[in-house]
């Protein structure tokens, strides 16, 4: 069996009699992009938050890379090397493609300028996001570019850019084309796809089949507070996925991988 | 699209850099330029309308006119930079100097001093706890504050006022004599005060995280920026510039009034506004306030100088406060969309 960058195991949550989360497994493998899809309601979103430390699961337990954790907040999700992208409001738009990036993170300079005066290393920060963004292929004038000066795919760029420069083992994101537009969501598919090839698993919370589909190395099925099913694309019609999503079909008709609930 | 995006740093991002490093413009950033050009026309008309306001006493004049009126508006800077606003700011001040004054009658005027330190520190924080921990609108709560203090101040006061005779709460309307001209304490304090916050909130993360929360706050917390904490810290900095506008207005009328600057948070607010500082947060700086601050006295000296009625000052400084907040919301939706 593969070592799991993120693994959880039996995981439960309840709010007053509503189950959100029902004896809910989720692996994840390296240098994968895995997919997780689900009608609205199938608690893909609690899912989520359980991994990132946003919501704290009744039951279960989660590892990454083998190493039980306990998130008490999203700060412990982000120690543990977990970083997620938000469907919005994820930049500052006044400031500028460098300050966004080290948002939080700043870099002060060495010595006595940085340890009394808390001077700023902005020729150093600036190097780091200008190779951040060659990294990941973003295309820019300018690093010193006021964020609201970009398009709406650029500017998720820029917030996929700071996630992925930060996460050490996982990159999450929660609906990050949702907002944009047919060319400006291939630019982030594409700089998903690329998160990937540098190293890094990211795991893609989306209700966009094609583009899942375009994209997921496996897709998780969300039903009913719990993995149903995970298919491989290549293996698997999107009228499939969306009939086991939305309880059409029984999961056991699908050839599944890396196991189910 | 882009085929086969460079794996190497694209030549042109760090030319970018190259050329535009360097602290002064850093300090300056580009919301200077329009309040600067605005100050440098008011000066050049004036200066060749009048045979008198061109004179370097004039000038100096104008410096020391603005403290009081600057100094509040450096606080009220960093507040408005949260997105938020202090209509409080002029009544903690005069607050502080009555309790300066009536310390100070009989007492240690260093003493006095502190006391009025700790007066806008407890009366700013008191805002900033109300308006950071537990998420109240920074108008509402000012507003609240307003009515509060300035009746505190007549009551601890009953009504009376003091006067000021200590060598160290005037001090700051002495100053150095160069060549006939009198440049004092308290503009250099007053530009000191300046270069410190501008200094702040350039060069630090501190800095970068106040112009974050007035910028996008869901999106500074996402980020593990302890938004509540640098709204406190905001308004806490911002008490102690009051501190020290207090000392300046001891300086510039040696009389410790609880009914003077009535309409101090106001002139502040126009200030930093002028200054283009932006009422929705996250854009301007302190630079730009002192330039609004000297705006509005240049208008006001220059007016008078001219012979034209003090009313048409409040004219123009109406129209150019519409001026600059038209100018931030067409800055604001033309690149927001």
């Amino acid at each position: 069996m593969t070592e799991h960058v993120l693994e959880a195991r039996g995981l439960t949550k309840r709010y007053g009699h509503v189950v959100a989360m029902d004896d809910c497994h989720f692996d994840l493998r390296p240098g994968e992009i895995l997919a997780v899809i689900g009608d609205n309601g199938a608690g893909k979103s609690t899912l989520i938050k359980a991994l990132t430390g946003a919501v704290i699961p009744d039951t279960g337990s989660i590892s990454v890379n083998g190493q039980e954790v306990q998130f008490r907040s999203p700060l412990d999700a982000r120690r543990a090397g977990i970083e997620t992208v938000y469907q919005e409001l994820g930049v500052a738009p006044a400031l500028d493609i460098t300050q966004n990036l080290y948002l939080g993170r700043e870099q002060r300079r060495k010595g006595i300028l940085g340890s009394v005066f808390r001077k700023l290393d902005k020729a150093s920060m600036r190097h780091g996001s200008a190779r951040q963004m060659a990294d990941l292929g973003i295309r820019v004038q300018s690093i010193r570019q006021k964020v609201e000066t970009l398009s709406g795919g650029q500017r998720q760029a820029v917030a996929v850019a700071r996630v992925a420069a930060w996460a050490t083992s996982v990159v999450i994101m929660d609906e990050p084309t949702a907002a944009l537009g047919v060319r400006e969501t291939n630019q982030v598919l594409k700089l998903i796809e690329r998160v990937r090839e540098n190293g890094l698993p990211v795991v893609l919370i989306s209700h966009n089949m094609p583009n899942v589909f375009q994209v997921a190395d496996r897709i998780h099925i969300h039903r009913l507070g719990r993995r149903i099913a995970v298919v491989e694309p290549a293996h698997t019609t999107m009228e499939e996925a969306v009939a086991v999503m939305t309880g059409a079909k029984s999961p056991e008709s699908l050839q599944t991988d890396g196991g189910t609930a | 699209m882009t085929s086969a995006p460079p794996r190497e740093i694209d030549a042109a991002l760090l030319e970018q850099e190259e050329d535009r490093g360097g602290g002064v413009r850093a300090l300056l950033g580009n919301q200077v330029a329009g309040p600067l050009a605005a100050l440098v026309l008011a000066i050049i008309i004036f200066g060749l309308t009048t045979s008198t306001f061109l004179n370097a006493g004039n000038l100096s004049l104008i410096a020391t006119q603005s403290v009081v009126v600057g100094t509040l508006a450096l606080g009220q800077t960093l507040i408005i930079l949260t997105a938020g606003i202090d209509l409080a700011n002029g009544a903690i001040m005069v607050l502080a100097s009555v309790v300066i004054g009536n310390l100070a009658t009989d007492g240690n005027a260093l003493l006095a001093l502190a006391a009025g330190v700790l007066v806008c520190v407890v009366m700013g924080g008191l805002n900033g706890v109300l308006i950071a921990r537990f998420s109240l609108p920074p108008f509402i709560v000012t507003l609240g504050m307003l009515s509060v203090l300035s009746a505190v101040a007549r009551l601890y006061t009953d009504s009376q006022s003091y006067p000021i005779n200590s060598d160290l709460l005037t001090v700051l309307n002495r100053g150095l004599t160069v060549g006939g001209v009198t440049i004092t304490y308290g503009v250099l304090l007053w530009i000191g005060l300046t270069a410190v916050l501008g200094y702040a909130l350039t060069q630090t993360a501190w800095g970068s995280h106040v112009y974050a929360v007035g910028d996008n706050r869901v999106a500074a917390a996402l980020t593990g920026i302890k938004v509540k904490r640098v709204l406190l810290s905001v308004y806490l900095t911002a008490a102690v510039v009051y501190a020290f506008a207090a000392w300046q207005a001891l300086g510039r009328t040696p009389t410790a009034d609880p009914s003077g600057y009535a309409t101090a948070n106001l002139d502040s607010i126009t200030a930093v506004v002028i200054g283009g500082t932006s009422l929705f947060g996250g854009r301007g700086g302190v630079v730009g306030t002192f330039i609004g601050a000297l705006i509005v006295t240049v208008l006001a000296n220059g007016l008078t100088q001219a012979g034209i009625d003090s009313l048409y000052q409040q004219v123009a400084t109406g129209v150019l406060v519409v001026i600059a907040v038209a100018v931030d919301h067409f800055v604001r939706t033309r690149q927001t969309r």
